[in-house]
């Protein structure tokens, strides 16, 4: 709208019309679940759609919530495997982004494409093999060990999407760098990494969601109380016979703010990362 | 201090070759330009200079030390690009300082090269600003301030004027003239454009397809180009090249500048038709059609008023005109 002459009023209103449908049906089923655990467990079944009223508001879930379990602790330790395998995700994958975009040497390409095939494979082909790795080292029940399979789910897809932005680094700048005697580790974290914060933003968001929603790899190596993460903790509710709705929804509805928290942090960094490099 | 020689030095990106054997020596305190055509290698060579770029064989020696393997903040030069590349998080004092931060100065001294650098360049007012707060021309100048402050034996310019405007070019130019009467210091000079080489070089290397095709000061190869690349890149409206036999001369080629071409609208020995005029005020080109030879130019000084599609006549003035052999190697009698 800052630009009258290129923009109209009806393709304005148009193109609005379509984020915002986007946007309520994207936003729909959290909506249910935030609006549901508010509510009485009859009023869950009776009216699904209904927003809480007077009779049928009840804060019942999040009070098993906070009584059963450990909940503080589960979420200290989703934020925890969440935050470090991130950091090494961002970390590890610039740098081998780094080394595949900036340096000429044999088995460049080979090592790049070795990488994309994580991209196309899942990791939990391999859990079995995981597995038997984590208890061999003894892994098995730690936090350690849900971080480090993390960090390999998120890194081919890091080292995909930086290396391209890498490669549009100015050379001039790096030899630059090089001229005035700064160190290759120097140029990586002074003069590339703020240049590519916004593909840092991007690849950080991406990955995030997975590792936070993941239910399989916590089920299988860190089943124990100590280790549980939210998405494990809640599922103690769900019972073959009697799910305790309530509890589960309102489980769910506190495993959003953290990830909302997160994702405002990376979004800010990702918007001020395109505004300053477009005004340049 | 800040000789440079090198001695059959090339390079080879995989199978490609891209500099086949220069040899070169240019002397303390000389501003010497490397010009050609793009894509003939120019950057490279000066990159190699730099040691931003391995030698894949032979020999670079500054001040008669090989530096082939040291590393290029080692080699006391330093560098000004096309694209400025200034750092973008730093200030422009910042910028200018770092170098010397980097190999351990003390601040005090700091502080009074980047005071002695920016005077020279008139940037004290910017010093507290960042790169993205300056013009494209301030940039470059900041760029150029940052080489002076480490003070090297060698200044490298990989085409610094060439994202300037026209008035700006001549301007940073005279600037770059000036600093390097003030600084004693050698200069090497990457511009393909000519006009930039021949005001600012000592001597000129005129580089073709990876290859010294001549080195010589601005008007030794103006007036004695040893083949017709030369001949043909230096000066412009481009050298006209005839067929010598046609014109009972000795050689495959005969080449004449455009203002050494005499133009007669009633006899001469070269017939042709007027096909384009431009009268650029100090100057006027006239470009004609002939059989035998082509498209000629012919540039005459001040205002002429000639038609196009008019009959006229050229003569090549005999005293001025160079004759090349089939490769290309000029003929001298
Ligand atoms: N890293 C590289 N890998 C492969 N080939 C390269 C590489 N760098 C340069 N070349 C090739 O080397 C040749 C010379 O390049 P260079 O940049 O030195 O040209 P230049 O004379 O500086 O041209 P310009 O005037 O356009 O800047 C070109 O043909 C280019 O394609
Ligand atoms: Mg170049």
């Amino acid at each position: 709208m800052a630009n009258r002459a290129r923009t109209s009023l009806p393709r304005t209103a148009a193109a609005h019309a379509i984020l915002l449908t986007y946007t309520v049906i994207a936003l729909f089923p959290v909506f249910v679940i935030v609006i549901n655990a508010l509510k009485t467990r009859r009023a869950i079944f009776g009216h699904p759609l209904q927003l809480p009223g007077p009779e049928t508001f009840s804060l019942v879930g999040f009070q098993t919530v906070l009584q059963q379990g450990d909940f503080p602790l589960y979420f200290w330790n989703s934020l925890v495997v969440t935050v470090v395998s991130l950091v090494f995700v961002l970390l590890f994958g610039a740098m081998a982004a780094f080394a595949l975009s900036e340096y000429r040497f044999r088995g460049n390409t080979l090592t790049g494409l070795y990488l994309a095939l994580g991209i196309m494979i899942p990791i939990r082909l391999g859990t079995v093999a995981i597995l038997q790795l984590m208890v061999a080292t003894g892994l098995v029940n730690t936090l350690f060990a849900l971080i480090l399979v993390y960090t390999a789910q998120g890194i081919p897809l890091a080292v995909f999407i930086l290396a391209e932005f890498m490669k549009t680094v100015s050379d001039d700048l790096k030899n630059a760098g090089r001229i005035d005697g700064l160190s290759e580790y120097r140029i990586f974290f002074r003069l590339v990494i703020p240049l590519v914060r916004p593909a840092m933003a991007t690849v950080a968001v991406f990955s995030m969601i997975p590792i936070w929603n993941d239910l399989w790899f916590p089920l299988i190596l860190a089943p124990a109380e100590s280790v549980k993460t939210v998405t494990l903790g809640a599922q103690i509710f769900l019972g073959q016979f009697v799910t305790d709705w309530n509890a589960v929804l309102a489980s769910l509805s506190l495993a959003i703010i953290p990830v909302l928290v997160l994702y405002l942090i990376f979004s800010r960094q990702l918007i001020r990362g395109i505004t300053s490099g477009a005004v340049k | 201090m800040g000789a440079l020689n090198l001695s059959n030095v090339q390079k080879s990106f995989g199978p490609v070759d891209v500099i086949k054997g220069v040899d070169l020596e240019v002397a303390d305190g000389e501003f010497c330009v490397f010009v050609g055509p793009s894509g003939c290698g120019k950057s490279t060579l000066l990159r190699m200079i730099a040691g931003l770029e391995d030698v894949t064989s032979g020999e670079v020696r500054i001040d008669g030390a090989k530096v082939n393997l040291t590393p290029p903040s080692k080699r006391e030069i330093a560098m000004v690009f096309q694209s400025y590349a200034l750092y973008p998080h730093l200030t422009v004092r910042d910028n200018m300082g770092l170098a010397l931060k980097q190999a351990g100065e003390a601040k005090a001294e700091i502080a009074e090269a980047v005071a002695r650098a920016s005077g020279m360049l008139s940037l004290e007012p910017l010093l507290e600003r960042r790169p993205s707060e300056l013009s494209g021309g301030q940039r470059q100048r900041v760029a150029i301030g940052r080489a002076i402050v480490r003070k090297p034996k060698l200044f490298l310019f990989d085409e610094p004027l060439s994202n300037l405007d026209a008035a700006l070019r001549v301007h940073t130019r005279i600037e770059i003239a000036r600093l390097h009467r003030e600084l004693k210091a050698t200069m090497i000079y990457v511009t393909h454009d000519q006009v930039e080489a021949m005001t600012l070089a000592d001597r000129i290397v005129v580089l073709n397809a990876g290859r010294v095709a001549q080195v010589g000061a601005p008007m030794e190869l103006y007036n004695d180009p040893a083949n017709t690349f030369v001949a043909g890149f230096i000066g412009s409206p481009q050298m006209n090249f005839l067929k010598a036999s046609a014109l009972g001369e000795t050689g495959e080629t005969l080449g004449i500048r455009p203002e050494h071409l005499e133009i007669s609208r009633e006899a001469g020995r070269i017939p042709g038709t007027i096909s384009h005029v431009e009268h650029l005020g100090g100057e006027t080109n006239v470009y004609i059609n002939t059989d035998v030879h082509g498209l000629l130019t012919v540039r005459l000084f001040g205002e002429h008023r000639f038609e196009v599609a008019e009959v006229v006549h050229l003569t090549p003035d005999a005293s001025r005109q160079f004759l090349f052999d089939a490769a290309g190697e000029r003929i001298r009698v």
